[in-house]
């Protein structure tokens, strides 16, 4: 009986003083049909529930029979009188369902769905993770999108994920990308003279990061003396020029524009810093040079250089810039990482940004006093000379293992005692033969049997059939309950099919019950709604695993059968539960918490 | 578990290494004597030989002290021991035997104080492992091998660790081990090799009949045994015993340095020394449900 439609033996009365007629009630979400038994009756009624607008029924203490009456929007009244109060019950709360659902105002909702102010973040977050968990999306459709469980109630046990997904939201951050964006290639329109650069803001930022002159150049130019449109107008057409290879031309523009020049000239902000490095090194560092490493003894410094261009070479080298600086420089700006979390459009904002990180750093390196004393203090630890130490007196813990044949003596003492064997302890029979003694009786048996020669027949035939007997009877006794391989398991055998339905099952099963035995002992309406929810939906589930059972070959619906009965049991347990506190109910406590009906 | 992968030229070919126990101590009170254990199991061993021309036999024998190669039937050392009762073969195979017999005693030191002490299967077990590596090396085209344990003394636990670690080294090199056990109580060790190497382990109930088992169950090579149902055992124990109280348990506490069990919460391992940490108390998001849900 899913919660989509509600079928009772009802009596439908126009009027109260009506002694009613008999019939079956069906309710639907759309519906209500009404079918008196004696099709000649004139009772038969057919009202959708949008019509319907609140319900009344009898108390279950008083007196009175079971009446629930449904007032309709012309004021008309249905009455139907029903056997017990627990179909009374029924029918109301699936009408309150209803009608909350339709959004009608009922008299008294049944089910009251809590209201959440979730947020924008939250609800992503938990998208996020139904998407991710297809278990999780699976048990979600079917209980809340079903209304047996509320989204409330749902994640409320899942906090915990919720948790861990939003903080793992705000830990990562991206750093650059290791291509080289910076070095942008124009495109070019075969037809007309222009060349097109294209910028985006990931772009700029990398740039001003890898070029910290660049980076100067716009915080001093930019607004005051061009705009920023001018600004990397220029600076393109000095990567333009650098693109060519004409350090000649650019040496001419150089000198006509100052800004250009900038672009144009080496970082002298860059090679500040190399210098600065070079002089930080740790001199205990370990590097190994061998001859291969000493270029400085090579003519050209092991570079093949044509001599005629020497000369105007070394004017222009302050205009010449190597694609090994441009990747030794990319390489060390994506190192160190992306220190800046700004909104990359406003380019101004970034820069600052950027300026200001980058302040920081050299406050801490000025700051150096005491690394400085560290790093000579450990180059002076570190060429010390070995040999000559004394012995170096660490206290050491001692080991402590215990024996581990105390261990495995009485495990196996244990595996004997437990291995099911007839006797229950372990009795050994008591040989009292001396060594002699024994192996000379071994010794007897091999001479007799080498004197007689094998035994005719080897095997009586009575006991060879005795046996084959047995041993056939129990390999397919033990093969009907485990199977052929005793590392396979049950479940593999099954169908994949089934296999999934099972333990889709069993996860359901136990997000039910979670709530089932967490909404007891019921205090408030909410929480008795709640439950009749709950045992509505675990009414459902009996059917469906019967139906599994069935679907199965025959000689696999044993193994089947013995899955499903844990399940059985626990959802029998429940259900127990439930109408034995039904029936407390029922029979009656005098005071009730507030609220309950 | 697969069998050994073939580089053989036929499928059905097997080597057979059988471990024989030869305790004195446990045939002298056994209930099956000696002579009638060797003649059931010599003619499964020359039935083996019939069932494919290129079946091997290997026999080792399990002594109370020591261990020892008895019999090859592939090598050409098969001297003609005839004496028209016994077929060749097994004649020379006694003969071995009774030299072993002879060494192993003359090992004993001491007076047994009435128990019965184990043999040395994993002794055996090595020295058939290093047999079947050696065949593995032997070149392209050899036989599927598989160890059959005949086995009677009970276990012996100073000998756990070598005989697990030999298990796991025929499990990694994919050779089954077979195991009958033919003494009056259960050994937990062969139904654990067996059941970790993938072989059949089988506790014969009439010992009568034992040429009978032996051939049912452990004759056929490895290759048909993917067609045949064997017994199997219904259940192998697996379960730990505690170091505290060295009862057997299946549900306790683990130290994460050493992994030695305990059953009840302690504070400091005392195995290794490492102390435990507290506990961490599972903090219930669901807290309680009741308090969460307004009330209308």
């Amino acid at each position: 009986m899913a919660s989509r439609h509600v079928t009772k033996r009802a009596k439908y009365k126009t009027t109260i003083k009506d002694p009613g007629t008999p019939g079956t009630l069906r309710l639907t979400l759309e519906k209500i049909l009404f079918v008196p038994h004696n099709p000649k009756s004139a009772g038969k009624l057919d009202v959708e529930f949008r019509f319907i607008k609140g319900q009344k029924h009898t108390k279950e203490g008083s007196n009175k029979p079971p009446w629930l009456n449904l007032t309709n929007n012309q004021n008309g009244s249905f009455i139907f009188e029903f056997e017990n109060y627990s179909d009374l019950q029924y029918c109301r709360d699936f009408v309150g369902k209803v009608l909350a659902k339709s959004g009608e105002v009922s008299e008294k909702p049944t089910v009251t769905y809590p209201d959440e102010q979730l947020s924008a973040a939250e609800m992503e977050l938990r998208i996020k993770l139904l998407q991710e968990d297809s278990e999780l999306q699976k048990l979600h459709k079917q209980f809340v999108l079903s209304d047996v469980l509320t989204e409330a109630e749902f994640w409320a046990t899942r906090k915990k994920l919720l948790d861990t997904e939003a903080n793992k939201k705000t830990k990562q951050r991206l750093g650059f990308k290791s291509a080289m964006i910076s070095d942008i290639r124009p495109s070019t329109d075969g037809r007309t003279n222009k060349v097109t650069f294209n910028l985006t803001p990931e772009i700029i930022l990398q740039i001003f990061a890898e070029k910290p002159a660049v980076h100067r150049a716009f915080l001093s130019y930019v607004p005051n003396k061009m705009s920023e449109k001018v600004f990397w107008t220029k600076y393109f057409r000095a990567e333009y020029l650098h693109s060519t290879k004409n350090s000649i031309a650019a040496a001419a523009e150089a000198a006509e524009d100052e800004e250009l020049a900038v672009f144009l000239k080496l970082d002298d902000i860059l090679a500040s810093e190399a210098r600065w490095k070079i002089r930080r090194v740790d001199p205990t560092l370990d590097m190994e040079a061998d001859e291969g490493d000493d270029y400085t003894h090579l003519p050209d410094h092991g570079i093949f250089r044509d001599g005629s261009k020497d000369m105007t070479e070394s004017q222009n080298e302050l205009y010449r810039r190597t694609l090994s600086q441009d990747i030794n420089r990319h390489a060390a700006v994506v190192l160190e990482g992306r220190a800046v979390d700004v909104d990359l459009d406003d380019t101004r904002a970034v820069a600052e940004a950027l300026a200001w990180s980058k302040q920081e750093s050299s406050t801490k390196r000025e700051s150096d006093g005491d690394t400085n004393q560290e790093r000579l203090a450990r180059v002076s630890r570190m060429t010390e000379i070995e040999d000559l130490q004394g012995p170096n007196n660490l206290p050491s813990a001692p080991l402590c293992i215990k024996d581990p044949r105390d261990y495995f003596d009485s495990q196996q003492a244990n595996a004997l005692r437990t291995s099911g064997d007839a006797l229950g302890r372990t009795e050994q029979i008591k040989c009292s033969l001396s060594t002699q003694e024994v192996y000379g009786s071994l010794r007897q048996s091999i001479s007799v049997i080498k004197a007689m020669g094998l035994k005719d027949p080897i095997v009586k035939p009575e006991v060879a059939h005795q046996v084959f007997d047995a041993l056939t009877n129990s390999i397919s006794t033990t093969k009907y309950h485990i199977g052929k391989n005793p590392h396979e398991s049950v479940l593999d055998r099954l169908p994949k099919k089934t296999k999934d339905e099972l333990l889709h099952h069993w996860t359901s099963i136990l997000e039910l019950l979670k709530h089932f035995w967490a909404s007891y002992p019921i205090t408030t309406s909410y929480l008795y709604t709640k439950v009749n929810r709950l045992k509505d939906a675990i009414s459902n589930i009996y059917p469906q695993l019967e139906e599994i059972k069935g679907s199965v070959p025959s000689e696999l619906r044993h193994q089947v059968s013995l899955l499903v009965h844990p399940m059985l049991q626990a959802l029998d347990a429940a259900i127990q539960h439930y109408e034995a506190d039904m029936q407390k109910r029922s029979t009656g406590s005098v005071d009730k918490p507030n609220g309950y009906v | 578990m697969a069998p050994a992968p073939s580089k053989l030229y036929a499928d059905d070919v097997s080597l057979v290494v059988v471990l024989l126990d030869t305790n004195p101590f446990f045939w002298s009170s056994s209930s099956l004597s000696f002579s009638q254990f060797l003649s059931h199991v010599l003619a499964f061993f020359n039935a083996i030989l019939t069932l494919n021309q290129l079946n091997q036999v290997v026999v080792i024998a399990t002594g109370y002290n020591s261990c020892d190669y008895i019999f090859d039937s592939s090598s050409d050392l098969n001297r003609s021991f005839e004496n028209g009762r016994m077929p060749v073969m097994c004649s020379s195979l006694l003969q071995k035997l009774e030299e072993f017999l002879i060494k192993d005693e003359q090992f004993s030191k001491e007076e047994p104080d009435g128990r019965i002490k184990s043999s040395l299967l994993s002794g055996s077990l090595s020295m058939a492992l290093c047999y079947i590596q050696r065949v593995f090396r032997s070149g392209a085209l050899h036989p599927h091998p598989r160890i059959l344990c005949l086995q009677g003394s009970p276990d012996g636990p100073e000998q756990y660790v070598a005989i697990m670690n030999a298990i796991f080294s025929a499990q990694h090199s994919l050779v089954p081990i077979d195991s009958c056990y033919i003494g009056a109580q259960n050994s937990a060790f062969l139904q654990q090799a067996s059941y970790i190497t993938g072989g059949v382990h089988h506790k014969p109930q009439n010992l009568d009949g034992l040429f009978q088992y032996l051939m049912t169950i452990f004759a056929t090579d490895l290759h048909s045994r993917s067609f045949l149902n064997l017994p199997k055992p219904v259940g192998v124990d697996f379960r730990a015993s505690c170091f505290c109280h060295k009862d057997t348990i299946d549900m306790g506490y683990i130290c994460s340095v050493c992994l030695s069990i305990f059953c009840k919460h302690h504070k400091k391992c005392s195995t290794c020394g490492s102390v435990f940490g507290q506990a961490q108390s599972e903090v219930a998001s669901a807290s309680d449900k009741k308090r969460k849900t307004p009330e209308t």
